[in-house]
């Protein structure tokens, strides 16, 4: 493999995806608003205390915005006739993947960073591991904008009906991963349920920088986010291969 | 060195095998025209010597590198109009061809003056910088063109570039492409404009049902089917086709004002025509025989093949 062209390939992926897909509506749809609108139907108006909440909120925001580029960007090419100009270009497979998930993981960083700082000093809380923090932040991007790229290779040319699928996914997570329900408060089959969810790791390790009563090691959290990581980027690997030419 | 070998080549979508063990060399500098009817495996064939798609069996070096062992090396040798080729309608012509610089790894200096240089050529100087979703098709394709140049690939592959688009803009295409040719690229045309492929091409590759049907330079395909003759007749009336059908008669065509016989036998096909004239009350007004045009041989052979 020549390194050198890999490299100059994933980082033009990356900055053809932010010139034309940062700017699409159902980016803004699924990235922005339904986090908010989340955050307005069971945050809002409810006795509860910000700071307890506010580890598994800032997850829910940096899960969906992650997970909102890499969803569009293959079925949008397809269905405009530009991806097979772009198979043609110096890239492999490898290089269209991971040149979108750099660009959802920018995404999903520039916009849980402002949150997360917005929160944080609106709210007066305090970080006692930034670098834990600052860990966690590139990792769950990275991990949710390649489940959003194993989404956007599943085959489709319809860029809807793949949002359609991408929202039928994480609407559960959100439910099972301790966003809502504190994983500490989290027993039996809830517990172990949320095991399977790379998004509770988050919200766990977001926790333990914050003081919070975390259920797993940070360590356990950093490493399940790589795992998660690894297992979405090779996924998506092999299916992308198998469906690259389906709606051409 | 030859600048594309594909060897044995062969890919099978499910039970359909859409193209069948072909072979064939492609000298530097040469402009190959793939012909061949729809669903012969023309864009196949392409798709797997620019990469896009992988074959089931067989190999394709692009200048001695080989496309599956290393696809990028290979696939930096070549500018390429895919079938579905596209260009981004939310960037400008000139974002477009600097997004494929850079793919290309061409330093801002080279992309910024080649940019300039490809677009005024193509008749977009004053458009560069609008989006492309504001231009015609033609002028959509001309910088689908520019981008597969702007790198000076060694090699060209061009599928179908100039389908369906206005004769303006096909001539400054043709005239581009002709142009890269004289400087020593090697062209590689898909099209099912025969007679562009004749005009332009050193040598057609007929291409039907997955398999080479033919190759060779135009006008020796034409003088090796010498057999097949066209009688070409003007009458000085109306008449129906089912008036001349004969057993030594192919085809027969209206041509304009005139008919067209493809005929292995134009001795008995003009007999035969001229029985037909005396029957129908018709008056001969003109009367010629003409060789085998590179469409007789393309007909004959894409019929002939199993």
């Amino acid at each position: 493999m020549n390194y050198p062209i890999l490299l100059r390939g994933v980082l033009t992926v990356t900055r053809k995806d932010m010139r034309i897909y940062y700017r699409k509506a159902p980016v803004y749809i699924f990235g922005l608003l339904m986090p908010a609108f989340l955050f307005f139907a069971f945050f809002i108006g409810r006795d509860l205390d910000p700071a307890k909440y506010f580890p598994g909120f800032l997850a829910m925001s940096l899960f969906f915005t992650s997970s909102s580029v890499g969803p569009i960007i293959v079925p949008w090419e397809k269905q405009a006739g530009t991806f097979e100009r772009l198979l043609s270009m110096p890239v492999t497979v490898t290089t269209i993947i991971l040149g979108d998930m750099l660009a959802g993981a920018i995404f999903g960083l520039l916009i849980s960073t402002i949150v997360g700082v917005a929160g944080i000093v609106l709210l007066g809380l305090s970080v006692t591991n930034v670098l834990l923090l600052a860990v966690l932040f590139l990792l769950g991007n990275a991990c949710f904008a390649a489940m959003g790229e194993l989404l956007s290779s599943t085959g489709g040319r319809t860029p809807s009906n793949v949002m359609m699928l991408s929202s039928l996914v994480r609407f559960p997570l959100i439910f099972i991963s301790g966003v809502f329900i504190s994983l500490s408060d989290m027993t039996g089959l809830g517990l172990v349920t949320a095991y399977f969810s790379p998004l509770s790791y988050l919200v766990d390790g977001i926790g333990a920088t914050m003081d919070q009563n975390s259920v797993f090691h940070w360590g356990v959290d950093i490493l399940s986010l790589l795992a998660f990581t690894v297992l979405f980027v090779f996924a998506s690997g092999r299916v992308l291969r198998r469906s690259l030419m389906k709606g051409l | 060195m030859d600048a594309i070998r594909a060897d044995n080549l062969t890919k099978e979508y499910g039970e359909v095998v859409a193209v069948d063990h072909i072979s064939f060399v492609v000298q530097e500098g040469e402009f190959l025209g793939l012909l061949g009817p729809n669903g012969a495996g023309k864009t196949t064939t392409v798709r797997m010597l620019n990469g896009v798609v992988e074959p089931d069996a067989g190999t394709v070096l692009i200048m001695g590198i080989d496309m599956v062992k290393r696809p990028l090396e290979a696939k930096s040798r070549i500018g390429c109009i895919p079938e579905t080729g596209n260009v981004y309608q939310d960037l400008s012509a000139r974002e477009n061809l600097d997004l494929v610089g850079r793919f290309h790894g061409l330093s801002r200096s080279e992309r910024e003056s080649r940019s300039g240089e490809l677009l005024t050529s193509l008749g977009l100087a004053d458009r560069g910088d609008d989006y492309v979703r504001t231009y015609s098709k033609g002028m959509r394709q001309r910088v689908s063109v520019a981008c597969a140049m702007i790198h000076r690939p060694s090699i060209l592959l061009l599928d179908e570039p100039t389908e369906g688009l206005d004769v303006q803009s096909r001539r400054v295409i043709t005239d581009l492409v002709k142009k890269t040719n004289a400087e020593g690229s090697t062209i590689v045309l898909t099209t099912h404009n025969i007679e562009e492929a004749n005009r332009l091409c050193q040598r057609v590759c007929i291409i039907n049902k997955g398999r080479i049907a033919a190759i060779e330079a135009p006008e020796k395909l034409r003088r090796t089917y010498a057999s097949i003759q066209t009688v070409e007749v003007a009458f000085d009336g109306k008449v129906d086709v089912a008036s001349f059908a004969a057993e030594h008669v192919a085809r027969a065509e209206v041509f304009g004002d005139k008919w067209r016989f493809s005929t292995d036998d134009p001795d008995e096909t003009i007999k035969h025509i001229m029985k037909v004239a005396e029957r129908e009350r018709l008056k001969i007004v003109a009367l010629s025989t003409v060789g085998p045009s590179l469409e007789d041989v393309f007909v004959r052979l894409t019929e002939e093949e199993p």
